[in-house]
């Protein structure tokens, strides 16, 4: 035993002494490195590393924060109903928009990728152009205003469903679902755009040998060749829309207003504004964002080994 | 065999006619349609007839004379226009043997459905912006505008001018934001970039593995603490309270470093035999062979700034950014609808445009874009 840790020791010397010749062989590395590495540890690390720490203290700015233990939490998940609200919300618009966002962006990218070439780039652009387009889901309130005269109100009143206008932005009933349809207008993002950007990288002769082995149709087709081939990309898409699937506020802001009515369109990220900028508990609001931070890379480390199986 | 094609019946006419876009695509794609002349044309018909039949059949799997003879009506027709048509490229080829014309049908026309709703709410937004007072209010309302004018355009600058900053401050500030962001993000990004993806040194792989991470949560998360970093930094209020930032956003690195890595070594190799040092590798030889990438870091980097309202972190009212402004005129209500779409038109055109300029090469980029676990 003793030799074994012996030799053990011995190993790890060797190699962090060969490990630091060569970082100092590799000066130059560090030096491209550098500028990154400081702004990203700046602004990325550290940012979780402090929320963090200060999610243990109770900290408004002007005091020197106080370290408080796991009160912030206790008080998250026991006395603040409105958090627990906005989880249930978060939770709700994650769930629904992400997973049909992800398949949409990959479904469309699909049927995009067989069109002939001029096609699929207006496809393209038509498709992305939402996700893009700034805070052009403004334009929704338009459609879904409150009177008569918006659009879904006439039309719904002309078909003879409803005889009343629906508050669309201000019944809490009616507000999460549709954010949610207008989160869905905008889910194909960068995600989608790899997927169009990785279906057109797959090798043809696969589909040819695919064909010679039986492949009878585009489903079979899509299993046993595309997917497989299609496995980073769809891990990349699974980034970007789980990333974004959590972290809706601006358009439940913009569209339901901050604060909504009952608070019935409040998301983690709302919660987290109104702790941090309006209020100033920015201790509060760092445990806030350490469980949101929490939830993202869980469900992302999820996601990722389940993806690992498709096709297989 | 010429004989036989004589006495052709109009049945066997018809199953031809019928199974000619399968052959179009299969066989008179590969051999050169116009080469034909039509006996010829006919023959490779006749003996792709029996293939053709078993694979046309597709999802309905049809005996063969019942089929025609159901269709036999119908075909005859249209029989002559169809074997003109013959000689025409097919508009959409098909590429794949195994699929079926009913799935593509609808598929397509799916596809073009969503499409056509996708795209619906940008369209109106812009017409919107065109439509002059009268019409916006219309009811029931129309897509398009009947008498397009840029009065909103002008109305807006009108309401921005009168505004106790200009409306040129506010363009300033969101442009220099987006500039200097983005350049800064191009340069520090790709410098990271290059000896990630093509050297191996203690740390780097390590390195990547953070910013992966780093991919996985928003801004949001760090939202509070950086404003608590950023005011020990006294970068509260000023312009590199975004800027600095936003040189670091990790998908920019990652999409640049899995693009790099696509270059081949040997390049590298040859012009450090030749003498170059690490910073000429990058700025002679690896720079201008990502210039895809450029575009894609330039397309994401420029969509998060442009749209950034900073609200958060710049308190000054001359510092404000475009988007900011823009929300308080569409806060104006009904009386600024038609204003209110012209800020949307103004604020989307160029994310917009920069993607439809550099598509081809965004996309190239993005197809090295795959996660490996």
């Amino acid at each position: 035993m003793s030799q074994f840790l012996k030799d053990y020791v011995k190993v790890k010397k060797h190699n962090f002494r060969v490990g630091v010749k060569r970082a100092r062989l590799s000066k130059a590395c560090y030096l491209f490195l550098a500028p990154y590495a400081v702004i990203f540890t700046m602004f990325y690390i550290l940012p979780v590393v402090v929320s963090i720490v200060f999610g243990f203290t109770y900290y408004n700015i002007l005091e020197a924060p106080r370290f408080v233990g796991l009160q912030n939490y206790v008080s998250l998940f026991l006395e603040d109903d409105i958090f627990l609200m906005a989880i249930k919300n978060t939770f709700m618009i994650a769930i629904i928009t992400g997973p049909i966002g992800y398949l949409g962006s990959f479904l469309f990218a699909w049927l995009i990728n067989e069109l002939p070439r001029w096609v699929r780039s207006v496809a393209v652009v038509v498709f992305y152009a939402p996700s893009i387009a700034g805070n052009c889901y403004v334009i929704f309130s338009v459609f879904f205003r409150g009177d008569a005269y918006g659009y879904v109100n006439a039309f719904l009143m002309n078909a003879g469903i409803i005889d009343t206008p629906i508050l669309w932005f201000i019944d809490p009933r009616y507000m999460l679902p549709v954010c949610m349809l207008v989160i869905l207008w905008m889910s194909l993002g960068a995600g989608f755009l790899s997927f169009v950007a990785g279906l057109q990288g797959i090798d043809k002769s696969q589909y040819e040998a695919g064909y010679m082995d039986g492949v009878k149709n585009r489903w079979q087709e899509l299993w046993f060749i595309t997917l497989p081939n299609m496995k980073p990309m769809l891990m990349f898409g699974a980034v970007m829309s789980i990333t974004q699937a959590f972290s809706v506020c601006e358009v439940t802001m913009t569209l339901c207003g901050y604060p909504s009515t009952d608070y019935a369109a409040r998301t983690i990220v709302t919660h987290l504004f109104d702790y941090g900028f309006s209020r100033f508990e920015m201790g509060y609001a760092c445990s806030i964002a350490t469980i949101l931070f929490l939830i993202m890379i869980l469900c992302n480390k999820a996601i990722q080994s389940m993806l690992s199986r498709v096709g297989t | 065999m010429s004989d036989k094609n004589n006495n052709m019946t109009t049945e066997n006419q018809n199953i031809v006619t019928e199974a000619q876009e399968t052959v179009n695509t299969e066989a008179v794609e590969t051999a050169n349609a116009d080469a034909f002349n039509l006996e010829d044309e006919a023959l490779s018909k006749l003996e792709g007839v029996e293939d053709v039949e078993e694979k046309a059949a597709g999802p309905e799997k049809a005996p063969a004379g019942e089929k025609t003879s159901v269709k036999k009506t119908k075909k005859s027709k249209k029989k002559e226009e169809e074997e003109e048509e013959v000689y025409h490229k097919p508009l959409i080829k098909r590429r794949k043997p195994n699929r079926s014309i009913a799935g593509d049908i609808f598929l397509y026309l799916f596809l073009l459905i969503v499409a056509i709703i996708m795209f619906f709410p940008i369209i109106y937004a812009v017409e919107s912006a065109l439509k002059p007072l009268d019409e916006l209010f219309k009811f029931p309302p129309r897509i398009f505008a009947q008498n397009p004018t840029l009065d909103n355009f002008s109305d807006l600058f009108v309401t921005l001018g009168k505004s106790w900053v200009s409306f040129s401050r506010y363009m300033f500030n969101t442009v220099f934001i987006t500039g200097v962001g983005t350049a800064g993000h191009l340069i520090v990004a790709s410098m990271a970039a290059f000896v990630l993806a093509k050297y191996d040194f203690p740390g780097g792989k390590t390195f990547f593995k953070l910013v992966t991470v780093a991919m996985m949560f928003t801004g949001y998360v760090t939202g509070i603490p950086n404003y608590i970093i950023m005011s020990k930094l006294h970068m509260i209020d000023t312009y590199w309270a975004i800027i600095i930032p936003a040189f670091a956003f990790p998908m920019g690195l990652f999409l640049m470093k899995q693009f790099m890595e696509g270059l081949p070594t040997s390049l590298i190799e040859a012009a450090k035999i030749d003498g170059a040092t690490e910073w000429t590798v990058f700025s002679k030889i690896v720079m201008p062979n990502v210039k895809p990438a450029w575009l894609t870091l330039i397309i994401f980097s420029v969509q998060s700034l442009w749209n950034n309202k900073a609200s958060t972190v710049i308190y000054s009212e001359e510092m404000k950014t475009l988007p900011f402004a823009m929300q308080q005129i569409q806060a104006g209500g009904i009386a600024r609808t038609g204003e209110a779409a012209a800020v949307l038109v103004v604020l989307m055109i160029v994310p917009i445009a920069i993607f439809i300029f550099s598509e081809s090469q965004i996309l190239e980029t993005m197809a090295s874009s795959g996660l490996k676990d």
